[in-house]
């Protein structure tokens, strides 16, 4: 017994000592990361194993890492947000925790409508979220706009995720930005009466839902779909496959894009460092990787984007400046749930 | 022969100096412990914002009847799972009895959003069942009437199919230390079997079933993962709805602490329906039951009793993991894996004992001091439970936050040396809110154990001189020992499953088994996340079949 609890205490304190001991090395760099593990670590090795600067990883949901690096302040050892929509990005810049960084070469590799003016943040990939129809009950010249599928010909015949979703936030925040709360509003209304069922699961889920038959158009990111063309699982292949990408709003704004972006944070301490590791995010080579891994488009055109996506053909986008998405996004859940958008 | 008594005074009435190390000492305890519980509710102190009128005008009512309904359906859902599939295996003989007895509890293993996900992929319009349906008679969309899985039921019964081991372990253990003499007196006066069972044993059981029925609901109100997939809007999602879309958080801790509110009336109903009654056996001679051979279609219905729990709360999920992982396995297992593994492990095992510690240092304090302050302090200290691991990790981060930069800027100005944070974004604070999320767990199985013990034990042994900690290590903690261990392999499997408190508050570089089942997971990437998800429930299967041994000892010592 007495050695037992000798024991005990000899692996509380040494618990304690690995528990507490940071590991502090000079050449580091710390980022606060909303895209997952698998999506960032391999190109931050890359990174690793060019300028020898190791890169220390915290993945997690982006709000909540927003709220960790508030209630951190100053002492924050953060060096870096990264999120995966530009709508917090604006809301990280609201709450005070972005600096700005000047650098020649971002604003080179980083079109202006993709990056905050200020320099707080720069747009790191380029995500756009089209609707996608089943090619064997839907024909192409049936669909136009965004704003056409309220029209009650699609009745019972839509498939959506719910609007807890930030993707359909930001959709529905844009086309507040475009056309008002009220115009919106009474779209969302006839938008939510098509619906063929109450919103659930994530984006592949609408698209085996319509591929199944349960509805005819869905709105999806189209990475999503390009994952799904792609996978090892027949099934979903087989499901993607039933559906072919409409760009919608060609005539006017344009499909709408989010971003993924990325800020220095105020209480960085290694700013050189930080602002490298953005340089080499925008940089061709991580491009050239989202654009491959992760079918998402690159910030700049003269990137090819993957095979599949190229496939889905070239489009318009939505030149919104992308802070107003964080800007309406309140306003844009609001409006959902008044049109009983679950 | 007076088996029972049913005290209705206060059992351990012990005048002590107010000021009492004890007594000092847990209130200090449950301060500290419920510090996030009391930066949540200090939210009610900020006007309440413009949200809330919107909120009441459109989704509160869905989110309070959805998160009512939900609770109501895991009750029944875990009583009825629960209750019979202890009696039978506590009281009956039929093959397979003993595999049963801890093969009932694997369930327990299964988070319950993986759960969630699997039955999603099977049930589902585009799963394989219903597409087997459909190319069998031809069928179309809207041809035929299928449950909907991703609903309030279907939510009600994933909970119920993952919850029930909380009210199966703790019934099953209360049938068990029942004296045989009561059940036997019940039937020479002429009961039958199941007479005894509704008018004895289980009134007897009840504080137990009771504990483990608050475990289930607390843990229920607190589920995200499972509402939000299903799509069923409840306080959970509300309070994340309110917080990330509207973009207002004190409308969200606000809805938080009404949410906690729900415990204390669910805690309050409960005494109220007691009355204070306490059950103490006093019967000496204990005996077990000798056990109710089943044959024929008793048998039948005994085994069917427990196949199936077993079979829809572990075998098909567990099976359908499997199928993906051996799949998947060969690029998802690398060292990486093995390092994950071994943090998810440690983390858990350091877990469970400063929670075992801090809940049996508190349960034995409330049973000196049971005064009403005392009372109190150990209730709040326990609703960690009900609240979502998001919630109670932000309620962490801000008073840590807030200590390390006090200090910090204290020793800037006093020593112009700058300490940084000391224990925020360390394991330290993951710990700590590991501890206030699952000390309820710890709490509610300690105080079932001691409520056990009678008072005249303590009695007796403070007569003859021990003092308050000598008896708790002399006598409590011996004979506590099944409540302990108990405790401590639930808390551990918690943590194991736990997500969002490990997702905000790990430290650099740390990953878990389920932080990377969800990044896979939530990527849609189901298949890919099933290696990690298997690894949860194998490293959860040995503490419960620890668990199983541990209380097939502690009967073996009454007997």
């Amino acid at each position: 017994m007495a050695l037992h609890k000798r024991g005990l205490w000899l692996a509380v304190v040494l618990g304690i000592g690995v528990l507490t001991g940071p590991a502090q090395a000079a050449e580091e760099v710390n980022l606060y990361s909303a895209r997952k593990e698998e999506l960032i670590k391999p190109l931050l090795d890359k990174f690793t194993a060019k300028t020898g600067i190791k890169v220390n990883l915290v993945t997690g949901k982006e709000d909540a890492l927003l709220e960790r690096l508030k209630s951190e302040g100053r002492n924050s050892p953060a060096d870096l947000l990264l999120t995966s929509d530009a709508g917090r990005l604006h809301r990280a810049q609201e709450a005070g925790v972005l600096a700005p960084v000047d650098s020649a070469t971002l604003k080179k590799l980083v079109p202006a409508h993709y990056r905050d003016p200020q320099g707080l943040w720069f747009g790191l990939s380029v995500r756009a979220r089209p609707i996608a129809y089943v090619t064997q009950r839907v024909h192409a010249n049936e669909l136009s706009t965004y704003e056409a599928l309220a029209e009650r010909k699609w009745k019972g015949r839509v498939c959506i995720r719910s609007s807890d979703n930030i993707y359909n936030q930001s959709l529905v925040a844009s086309m507040i930005a475009h056309r008002g709360v009220a115009a919106t509003e009474t779209w969302a209304k006839g938008f939510v009466a098509n619906f063929a069922r109450p919103p659930v699961g994530g984006d592949r889920d609408q698209v085996l839902a319509a591929a199944a038959g349960q509805c005819d158009v869905v709105i999806v990111n189209t990475y999503y779909l390009a994952a799904m063309l792609n996978d090892k699982n027949p099934a979903q292949r087989e499901a993607a496959q039933k559906l072919a990408v409409f760009w919608p709003n060609q005539k006017d704004r344009g499909a709408h894009v989010n971003v993924s972006g990325i800020g220095l944070t105020a209480a960085a301490r290694h700013r050189d460092h930080g602002v490298k590791l953005i340089e080499y995010l925008a940089g061709d080579e991580a491009q050239a990787w989202y654009a491959e891994i992760n079918h998402e488009y690159p910030i700049r055109p003269s990137i090819p984007a993957s095979k599949t996506l190229a496939a889905m053909g070239k489009f318009k986008a939505d030149t919104l400046n992308l802070h107003q998405l964080g800007q309406y996004n309140a306003e844009a859940v609001k409006l959902m749930d008044r049109a009983g958008w679950k | 022969m007076s088996a029972i008594t049913i005290s209705t005074v206060e059992a351990t009435r012990r005048p002590r100096g107010w000021l009492s190390g004890w007594r000092l000492g847990v209130l200090v305890v449950a301060l500290v412990v419920a510090l996030p519980v009391l930066t949540v509710f200090g939210s009610f102190l900020q006007p309440a914002t413009e949200a809330w009128q919107h909120l009441v005008q459109t989704s509160l009512r869905d989110y309070v009847v959805n998160s009512v309904l939900l609770m109501l359906g895991v009750a029944v859902g875990t009583l009825l799972l629960g209750v019979s599939t202890a009696w039978v295996s506590a009281t009956c003989e039929f093959p397979g009895r003993r595999v049963f007895e801890w093969a009932l509890l694997l369930p327990m293993a299964i988070p319950a959003y993986i759960i969630a996900y699997t039955y999603t992929g099977l049930l589902d319009f585009a799963g394989p069942v219903q597409t087997a349906l459909r190319e069998l008679f031809g069928w179309g969309y809207g041809d035929y009437w299928f449950p909907n899985i991703r609903s309030l039921p279907g939510a009600m019964v994933m909970l119920s199919l993952v919850l029930y081991p909380y009210v199966y372990l703790l019934a099953r253990a209360a049938f068990l230390e029942q004296s045989v003499c009561v059940l036997e007196v019940s039937r020479t006066l002429g009961a039958t079997p199941m007479h005894t069972f509704l008018r004895v044993a289980l009134p007897m059981a009840r504080p137990a079933i009771v504990a483990g029925l608050l475990l289930a609901l607390m843990e229920t109100l607190a589920d995200y993962g499972t509402v939000q997939f299903f799509g069923v809007n409840t306080f959970t999602t509300g309070i994340f709805r309110t917080w990330f879309g509207l973009g207002d958080p004190v409308a969200a801790a606000q809805l938080s602490a009404l949410l906690m509110s729900f415990v204390f009336v669910l805690i309050l109903l409960e005494r109220w329906s007691r009355r204070q009654a306490r059950y103490h056996e006093t019967g000496a001679r204990m005996k077990s039951l000798p056990r109710h051979r089943l044959e024929g279609w008793r048998m039948a219905v005994g085994l069917a009793v427990c196949i199936m729990p077993l079979a829809l709360g572990f075998l098909l999920p567990a099976g359908q993991l499997l199928a993906s992982a051996v799949r998947t396995a060969g690029h998802m297992l690398d060292a990486d894996f093995l390092r994950i593994t071994v943090n998810s492990l440690a983390l858990a095992g350091s877990a469970a004992l400063v929670t075992l510690l801090v809940g049996l240092f508190m349960a034995y304090g409330k049973r000196l001091h049971s005064d009403r302050l005392v009372q109190g302090a150990v209730r709040v200290a326990g609703t960690g439970y009900a609240i979502p691991g998001t919630v109670i990790a932000i309620g962490v981060m801000i008073p840590f936050a807030w200590l390390d930069n006090t200090v910090d800027a204290w020793m800037r100005a006093r020593f112009d040396f700058s300490t940084g944070l000391l224990l925020s974004g360390t394991l330290v604070a993951l710990l700590f809110a590991y501890m206030v999320r699952f000390l309820a767990v710890a709490l509610q199985t300690v105080e079932a154990g001691l409520a056990k013990i009678r008072p005249s034990m303590d009695e007796a042994a403070r007569a003859l001189g021990l003092g308050p900690l000598d008896v708790l290590k002399k006598v409590h903690v011996p004979m506590l020992r099944g409540s302990l261990v108990t405790a401590m392999l639930l808390v551990f499997v918690d943590v194991l499953k736990e997500l969002p408190a490990t997702l905000v508050l790990r430290p650099f570089n740390f990953n878990t088994l389920a932080v990377r089942t969800y990044e896979l997971a939530s990527d849609e990437r189901l298949a890919d996340a099933a290696s990690a998800s298997l690894m949860i429930v194998l490293a959860g299967i040995i503490p419960v079949i620890l668990l199983s041994q541990s209380l097939s000892r502690t009967r073996i010592r009454y007997e």
